[in-house]
Parts: C-alpha cells; structure tokens; sequence
C-alpha cells in the first residue's frame, strides 16, 4: 500500500503549518474539530476515504489531507504533556518535505507484530515520523459476554484475555470478587496464588525473550524460550489440568490443592530456568550485535511513560520504580523478599534487562513461596461461596444440591463496585467491577496493561529506523487479546 | 509400449499418486494466528513438539507462498474481511484448519463480536477440537489432513469423493500408492 | 483531598480508596485538580451503563443518571488511589475530555466512546478503536443485545 493510493487525497490543498486555528499556544493537545462542526478538513477526508480505502477515520491519511491539529499531535505523539514543557506542538513543522514521504501499511497479518496489530506507518525514506496503531482485530466482547457468566464462571472469560498470563487474570478478578464479597482467604491459598502467578510471570517473560529473539533475528533465542517455557506449562499441566487458559484460580480460593511431589517439580523448574537465564546472558547480552540493535532504540523519558499511563516493566526501564508487588501489597508479597529492577535509559535495551531479571526475581519469590508454603484449605470454607468437597457429594444429597446450585445460580455478591489491580507481567492490570446484588457482574471492565502501553509506540517508533520498528513493538510486548478484549 | 526394451530397474506410477505424496510432505502453513491458539500453534513450531518432522516447518509470512492457512484463534468482525483475503491470496491448492473451538464455532464468545465459525468465511477441511488444542491436537489435526491429501483427488473439491476421505478415520498406508516393478 | 474542590460530594471506597463525585461541569476541573495534587498517572477510565440498575447507592447530592464516566487515578509519590465518578446524562451523552490532562486517558476514552458512546468533547480523535467503522451501535450499553451477529463484508475482494 504506498502512496499512490492516496493521490487523490492530495487534491486539497496541503494545509497550513501555523498553529494559530488551533488554539492557544502552550496548551498542546488542543482540540480538535469538535464532533458534528464543520472542518474545512473534513471534507478532504471523507472524500477521499471513501473513494480509495474502506478503513474510514482510523485511517492514516496523508500529510495534505490530515487537519494540521491532527498532525502535529502525530508528529509529537505524546507530547502534550500536560506541562506543555516538553514540546510546543507549534514547533513542530508540519510542513517538512511534505512530498516524499509514505504511508505503508503493516498487519494486521503480520508474522512479526505480535498478534493482529496494525500499524500505519508514514516513512521520509527509512525514517518513521508517524505511526497509528489501529487495534481491534481480536476484540472478542469479553466485557460483555462478563455481564451473562456468573462469579462462577466468569474467570472462564477473563482468562482468555491476557493469554500469555491467563493466571494473572483470574488473579486479578477474584481478588474484585472477594473485595465486593468481604472474604478472607485462608493462607494456604493465597500462597498457592502467589506461587502460580509467579510461575506465570516466568513463563510470560521467557515467551516475550522468545518473541523478541525471533523479530531481532535470533532464531536460537526463540527455540531456547519455548523450551524453558514448556517445563512451566507442564507444571501448570499437573496442577490446573491445562497448559492455558488454566481457569484454576477461582473466586474463594483455587480450584485444586496443588499436586504431590510439587516442590521437586517447581525446584527443578527454577533451578533450570534460572541457569539457563546465564545462558541467555551470553547469547544476548552481551552480543554486540544485539547490543547494536537495543541500545539507544525506542527511548522513552520517565515523565512521557507517566504522561501516557504506561506501565510495568516499561515504566521501570524509565526508572521508575513502579511495582505493585511492592508499592501496594496484595496477596502475600510483602512478605517475601525481592527487588524492584529499574532501567536507566528506557529503551529496548533495558526492557530487555528488567524483564531478564524479573526472571530470577520471580524465581527468588517462588523459592521462598516453596519453602514457606502454609498447610491448611486451599479455599475459603464459606458455604456460600465454596462447593462441597468432590467424595461427599457421592453420599450427600445435600452436597449435590449445593454443589448444583454454586455452579448453576452461583452465589450473589452485594452490591457495591471495587477497582482492584495487579502487577501483570505487562504491567497493572485493573479490574473494574460492579455489583448489583446477583449473581452475574454488573459491569466488568479489564483495564488492559497491553491497551495503555501500546500508546507509547508511535512515540517510540518515532524517529527510528523502520527496521526497529518491529523491534520496539516487540519490546513493549503487546498482547493483542488484552488489548482488545 | 517400450517398456522390454529398458535395461534398467525402474519405478511406475501414477502421477496423482506422485503428486499427492510431494503434496503431503511439504505443507507449508501460513502464520495466521489470531488468539491464544495462535501461541500453541508456536509451540508446535519450536522444539518440544517440532512440527519440522512433517515437513511443515516453513511458516510463510506471504500467504502466496503458503498451502495451508492454520486459523489459530477467535476470528472478531474486523477480522473476517483480512482472513477472507489471505484466504483468497493463497494459491491453490489450500487447506484451513481451524484450530480451536472459538475458530470452529465461536466457543464461549457467542456475542456481537466474534464470528461464529470460520467456516462462514472460508472452507474448512479439518477442526481441531480444544480451547486451547494441546500440540498434540493440533499434531492430529494436521496429519489428518495429510491423510486427506493422500487419499483424495488432485483437484480441489471434486463430484465423487474417495470413500476413504469420508470416514474421515485414519486409512492405513495403501500399497498401491507408488508402485516398484521391475523389467521381465 | 476534596479540599481540593469542597462542594464535591466524596465518599470513602473499598480498598481505602477515595471516590469524589463531580457534576459533569465540574469532573475535568476535578481531575486536572487532582494532577496537580500530585496524582501523575491516569490508570484507567471506563464508562458504565447503570440502565437496568437504578437505584445504585451515591452520596448526598449526586443525581443518578443512566451512564457514568469512571476515572481511576494514580498517585506513585502518595502510594494512593483515587476515584472520580461522574454522572452522565442518557439524552446528552458528552463529558469533557481529560486528554490534555492525562494524555494517557486518549486510548481509554477512545473506547468508553466506541463500546458506550459517551461522547468526550475536546478529544482530538474521537473515532471508534475497537469495532470496525462502520459499525453501528454501542455494544456495551445494556440495550444492545448481546446476541450472534451475521457476518459483515465490506467488501468481497476480487481476484488479484
Ligand atoms: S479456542 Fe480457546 S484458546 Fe483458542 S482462541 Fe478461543 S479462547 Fe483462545
């Protein structure tokens, strides 16, 4: 798709660069065309996308025919700040060898985007000065399909969001539930969440150091990831009954006590994964050219990834030592022992190192999660809550009543709404619930730490060679059924 | 014909049966992955399951270089056009598998958003079972579409189909299918 | 907090966070009070259809109305969260936009107008994110069925 699609969007005229239509200087970000009132732009726009592409307003439009608000805030991405400091959008010169640049598109079928991400780029030779990221190829209606699960059911949906950390999700909407049911969790349990989440990250990371071996071209990288990351997944095979999607934390506590003989098998996990984290260190880290092709790519500042809500491992490689395990303790975090790791230069590189160390500190809490697992209930015995256990539910008849009615009915939760996050490997993943008093949620909305962190791409991308560009997509690591839920 | 006079041992065939065992052997997919099927169907690439034993581990970004279309994951409403189109992109002959219920028949997303069943858009020739399919499902699914390429006509989608393709079941190797002979 | 703004009602959350509930003239004044306050990320902001949940609980005050516009604010130097709920009317569905305060909230009122249809004046590009473009409705708003939906073609590409 290059520029010749576009030809007759040109035909009107290139608008001018001044910023005076739009708005006072040192308020960036001013508004646009306000819906429904008269742009002379908009006509341009209209006609021509009708005509030539069936994309409508998502559509990155060549320079000439785009509202020059539109394309400054394009040009400075995030840069309305809202200190106005960083960047006047009115400095921004619009009018720049307007006639050779190009707009490619890229994916959404793309073998290196991760998933069924669509990028818009706009080129002056190699060089990315724009980029749009259009989302929603994989929008699956999860918070809607929500609202018609019970409690019961709905980790079933919401594990099926984040998949490379499914975990973390169920995590993260029962915690809601319990907030909006008052329940405390018997210890057992909350370790046994903690111990899975963790293996999660683990496994998360070492699929991310795998996927962003393949796009920088180290094929090796992408098979030792895989392999390192089917030990977990065998684990999670043994313990939940499912590689994915394991639907094995649930509202009161976790669906099965963890397996005989798991200690071996999580021993065995973190003494591998952990040594061969040694392994990806001489392969990558020190590879000067991998170095060559990290160091210095995607730059990000601490106040623009704050201004563009970015979290987890992005906001930490700013510096920014940002983790909720830490700064808002939830399960048992605060305590076991572990360290926050922050980058300094926010670029791939170190986006590279946080998420290699977040291994071995994720391998640190799951040796201490081991070692001071709590004996007692894997969940809450609170009858409303939790079903009788499977043996009594051959002799009483009570027991199947009420194992029928917790799986069908469900069990009402009072009304109220709670916002409750997490620290996903990509970042804080909120939930957003609402009750009315049944059994089904009112209202459940994921905030998706992939979602937020992909407005960081044009930014990063901006002013990069267009061979990172995969590269810096990968490195924010978006996990396209978060994003579009 | 001509045959007495060859000196030589040699092989007789058939050219569809010649055809269909080259087929066989390199199907190369398309990366289409969608969802979370999409990351099993990476696993079926990488080591532990190492789907290069089939002779398929030439994953073509270019849907023109491609004989098979894996559709590894929920297909939404915006997607189905872009599926519909790498679809039409590929060069006979093409196969889909679907992977995955939600592929299949929407799974548990039966709402606004999600298409229920690839096969509204495209045909459909095998469905792996499983949300997500293991590896191993998905190692079933594709040799049995080997054996479907085995068993059936050269050309796409004919009138009469083989009897074998039918039972859509496991047909043991027929021996009859290159055949040796030597010269009298 | 709500010293920020006094006449705001505010009532004490779960999980000891604050929620202020400005009236729709008041909410962006609000929010840009609490950036100032030292709240720097904007950590989430979704819409929610109370059309079949009338008689929710709000303070002393605050109108129900049928949407309501929930911004979910950070503080990393306080170690805080806040809450701002503001009331939206069904017949006039348009708050301001937070944008030029939380440039982060751009992805997520981009969606709260495309699933709810709340409309955010100022937003600089306020088009659908998640469905396609020509899509009509907004699926999450409770009079919007959740049901199966045949599929849409644009368009049948010719062969190439
Ligand atoms: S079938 Fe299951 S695993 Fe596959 S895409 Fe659908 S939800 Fe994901």
């Amino acid at each position: 798709m290059s520029d010749d699609l576009f030809v007759s969007a040109a035909a009107g005229k290139p608008t001018a660069g001044k910023p005076a239509a739009t708005g006072p200087a040192g308020k960036p970000g001013a508004p646009g065309p306000a819906p429904g009132a008269p742009d002379p732009a908009a006509g341009i726009r209209t006609a021509a996308r009708v005509a030539e592409t069936s994309e409508g307003a998502q559509e990155l439009l060549v320079r000439p025919a785009t509202p020059p608000g539109e394309l400054r805030r394009e040009l400075g991405a995030v840069l309305r700040l809202p200190e106005g400091g960083v960047l006047d959008p009115g400095d921004i010169d619009v009018e720049r060898r307007d006639d050779e640049t190009m707009i490619i598109n890229m994916g959404p079928q793309h073998p290196s985007t991760h998933g069924v991400l669509r990028l818009m780029l706009e080129l002056d030779g190699e060089t990315v000065l724009r980029t749009k990221p259009v989302i929603g190829y994989l929008h699956t209606g999860m918070e809607k399909t929500g609202e018609e699960l019970t409690y019961v059911q709905g980790t079933t949906n919401v594990t099926r969001m984040d998949y490379l950390s499914p975990l973390n999700n169920e995590l993260v909407f029962c915690l809601a539930t319990e907030a909006l049911l008052d329940i405390e969790l018997p210890p057992r349990a909350v370790w046994i969440r903690m111990l899975m989440s963790e293996l999660q990250r683990v496994s998360s990371h070492l699929m991310w150091m795998a996927t962003n071996g393949m796009d920088l071209g180290s094929t090796s990288m992408m098979i030792y990831g895989f392999r390192e990351r089917e030990m977990v997944l065998s684990f999670f095979e043994k313990a939940t009954g499912l590689r994915m999607n394991n639907n094995y934390i649930r509202p009161g506590g976790v669906a099965a006590d963890l397996p005989d003989g798991w200690e071996d098998d999580v021993e065995v996990i973190c003494e591998t994964v952990l040594a061969r984290t040694y392994e990806y260190d001489e392969l990558l880290t020190g590879q000067p050219i991998f170095r060559e092709r990290t160091e210095g790519i995607g730059n990000l500042t601490a106040e623009e990834a704050l201004a563009l809500s970015a979290t987890g491992p992005i906001l930490r490689s700013t510096g920014v030592p940002w983790d909720l395990r830490r700064t808002m303790p939830y399960l048992a975090y605060d305590q076991v022992d572990f360290d926050v790791i922050v980058g300094t230069y926010g670029d791939n590189f170190d986006r590279y190192s946080v998420r290699l160390n977040e291994i071995r500190e994720s391998i640190r809490i799951i040796r201490q999660v081991a070692e001071r697992m709590p004996p007692g209930d894997y969940r809450v015995q609170d009858r409303k809550v939790t079903p009788p256990p499977r043996a009594r539910i051959d002799e009483s008849m009570e027991a199947l009543i009420h194992h029928f009615k917790v799986f069908t009915e469900g069990f009402r939760v009072p009304e109220g709404e709670v916002y409750v996050a997490i620290e996903s490997p990509r970042g804080e993943l909120g939930c957003e619930l609402v009750s009315d008093g049944t059994s089904k949620p009112y209202r459940m909305h994921i905030r998706g730490p992939s979602f937020v962190n992909l407005q960081t791409v044009p930014l990063l991308l901006r002013g990069g060679l267009i061979a990172d560009a995969v590269a810096v997509v990968s490195s924010v690591d978006p996990v396209m059924g978060e994003v579009d839920r | 014909m001509g045959l007495e006079d060859l000196q030589h041992n040699f092989l007789t065939g058939r050219v569809e049966d010649l055809v269909r065992w080259a087929r066989r052997h390199s199907v190369w997919p398309a990366t289409f992955g969608l969802a979370c099927c999409a990351i099993e169907m990476m696993s079926v690439g990488a080591a532990d399951y190492d789907i290069s034993r089939l002779g398929m581990e030439v994953f073509r970004a270019s849907p023109r270089q491609a004989d098979l279309m894996i559709v590894a994951g929920r297909v939404s409403q915006k997607m189905a056009p872009v599926l519909r189109q790498v679809y039409d992109q590929m060069m006979e002959p093409k196969w889909v598998i679907s992977m995955g219920v939600c592929a299949s028949t929407g799974g548990m997303f039966n709402n606004y958003a999600i298409v229920q069943g690839v096969d509204q858009i495209v045909p459909v020739d095998v469905y792996a079972p499983g949300c997500p399919p293991s590896p191993e499902t998905l190692l079933h699914a594709i040799l049995t579409l080997h054996e479907k390429i085995r068993t059936g006509a050269i050309t796409r989608r004919p009138a009469a189909r083989a009897a074998a393709e039918q039972t859509s079941g496991w047909v043991p190797e027929l021996p009859d299918a290159v055949r040796v002979a030597t010269p009298r | 907090m709500t010293a920020l703004l006094p006449e705001v009602p505010a009532a004490p959350g779960r999980h000891a966070a604050e929620v202020a509930f400005p009236d729709r003239e008041r909410y962006r004044a609000q929010v840009a009070a609490y950036r100032d306050a030292g709240f720097e990320l904007c950590a989430d902001l979704c819409a929610v259809d109370y059309l079949t949940h009338p008689g929710r609980w709000l303070p002393e005050g605050v109108t129900p109305e049928r949407f309501e516009v929930v911004v979910n604010l950070l503080s990393l130097s306080q170690k805080r969260r806040v809450r701002v709920r503001v009331q939206v009317p069904e017949r006039d569905p348009v708050v301001d936009s937070v944008v030029d305060v939380y440039p982060g909230a751009d992805a997520m009122e981009r969606e709260a107008y495309d699933l709810m249809g709340i409309v955010f004046t100022g937003h600089p590009d306020l088009t659908r994110i998640l469905m396609p473009e020509d899509w009509e409705g907004h699926p999450l708003r409770k009079d919007y069925g959740v049901g199966r939906v045949p599929v849409q073609f644009k368009e049948a590409p010719g062969p190439r």
